[in-house]
């Protein structure tokens, strides 16, 4: 077995340096790996650009890296959520590129699986084309878009064992299996880490060989954003 | 005149047995309050959830399982998790029957726009550019005029657009329309609106062929 565990957030962290390019796994707030995105801000990297389909909200995820100052630049789908976000975007401080959720994910499950580009319908017609080139397949209009370059992807499983596979719960898993291996180094966190053998391999979401640092985060705050319920008759 | 309980309740009506559904945002996440509990549906959330129920009892409530509009929400019997990529796959794929979402404009060409005005904060398009290009059954589910009173129902977009000629229906508070090679037409309209209010309300060409039946909820 090839282990992938590291002692702490510090060592998974390791290398991360100023102007870097980082994808992190989550929507909304769900599965964000938080005791990564602490530490970067602990860290204070600098001038980085993250790929993350959304930006947090002022005081949590993503937004604690707004709020000093450190991303230059954001990669998302959707932004709506955050203040401050909207304050650094209108004054020109923070660059915002949008692009379809769904060529978001495509973008990192390329990159994780070797394509430079690929073809999408997403975005024709669209502002989103513009300056790309299209082609047409069978009577559709397609677009040109191409995998993401990453230094690092940060992570958020539910389980994972020491050789870093690693099994999702809900709808946390979202982008982060598709980020797993898409950057030059993918750590990742779990809530739970276990042994070797105690994951069922017919049930690993992500396999190990997509993962070079794993560590069991210190805690979760799992933080809901909208918290709708109904009441029992 | 309808509400957006009345415009989701007549929607539900297009859900038929079988089908699996994405809803969008705002009315068309009403819409699964009122589809018939006697055909089998699954609705689809693109953050990765197929056989999404209803919202949890409260203190059920769980931060791993929400809905694209990130509300807490519970998973049916026989439901299924996913991945974002996956997600896609079933919306580019043309898996998902049914695609329901809302706008800011409709033009009578079919083309969409409700991700962004120019100026303003600009939130982004989330999964509507992805799912209006890939859907063959695209209803939206909108007032049919804004705040200010001008119409939603245009010859041409003016916002940038979410996606070109692809929606094939739209559910207003006044009308039931069908987007043809020939502009928009109009199969129903809601209760107590004459053909003559739509027609005030549609900058589009409107079609009116024959009688229009009024509704029926």
């Amino acid at each position: 077995m090839i282990k992938k565990t590291v002692k702490d957030v510090e060592a998974a962290l390791q290398g991360v340096q100023d102007g870097m390019t980082f994808m992190l796994g989550g929507f909304g707030l769900s599965g964000i790996p938080e005791n990564a995105i602490a530490h970067l801000v602990k860290l204070n990297v600098k001038d980085i650009t993250c790929i993350s389909n959304n930006a947090g909200v002022d005081d949590f995820g993503l937004g604690l890296l707004l709020q000093k100052k450190q991303i230059r630049k954001m990669v998302s789908s959707y932004v709506g959520e955050n203040d401050e976000f909207e304050r650094q975007m209108l004054s020109g401080e923070l660059e915002v590129e949008l692009i379809p959720q769904g060529t978001l994910a495509e973008r990192c499950r390329a990159a994780q699986g070797g394509f430079p580009a690929f073809f999408t319908p997403a975005g024709y017609g669209t502002e989103v084309a513009e300056g790309k080139e299209v082609r047409e397949f069978n009577g559709k209009m397609y677009v040109l878009e191409e995998a993401f370059k990453a230094d690092f992807a940060f992570i958020k499983a539910w389980k994972g064992d020491e050789a870093g596979n690693l099994t999702f719960k809900g709808t946390a898993r979202n982008f982060n299996p598709n980020m797993c291996g898409a950057a030059k180094v993918t750590v990742v966190e779990v809530e739970e880490l276990v042994k070797p053998g105690e994951l069922d391999p017919n049930q690993i979401h992500i396999p190990g060989i997509f993962v070079q640092r794993i560590f069991q985060g210190e805690r979760y705050e799992k933080r809901i954003e909208q918290r709708t319920v109904r009441q029992r008759d | 005149m309808l509400d957006k309980n009345g415009i989701a309740q007549r929607i539900a009506k297009e859900v038929k047995d079988g089908y699996y559904v994405n809803l969008g945002i705002g009315i068309p996440t009403l819409v699964a309050n009122f589809v018939r509990d006697d055909i089998d549906v699954e609705f689809q959330s693109e953050n990765g959830v197929l056989g999404m129920g209803p919202f949890p009892f409260d203190g059920e409530e769980d931060a791993d399982v929400i809905n694209a509009g990130k509300q807490t929400i519970t998973a049916l019997p026989g439901a299924s998790f996913f991945d974002s990529a996956t997600s896609f796959s079933m919306i580019r794929g043309q898996h998902v029957d049914l695609t329901i979402l809302g706008a800011m404009e409709v033009a009578e060409n079919g083309d969409i726009a409700n991700w962004k005005i120019p100026g303003k904060m600009v939130k982004g398009m989330g999964g509507a550019m992805d799912l209006v290009a890939s859907a063959d059954n695209i209803i939206v589910a909108m007032m049919h005029t804004n705040r200010a009173g001008d119409s939603k129902l245009l010859k041409r977009c003016s916002l940038p657009l979410t996606g070109v000629g692809c929606v094939t229906k739209v559910v207003t508070n006044l009308a039931v329309l069908e987007v043809t090679k020939e502009g928009f037409k109009l199969l129903e309209r809601a209760p107590g609106v004459s053909v003559d209010e739509i027609q005030k309300a549609t900058e589009g060409t409107l079609i009116i062929d024959g009688v229009v039946p009024e509704m029926k909820l």
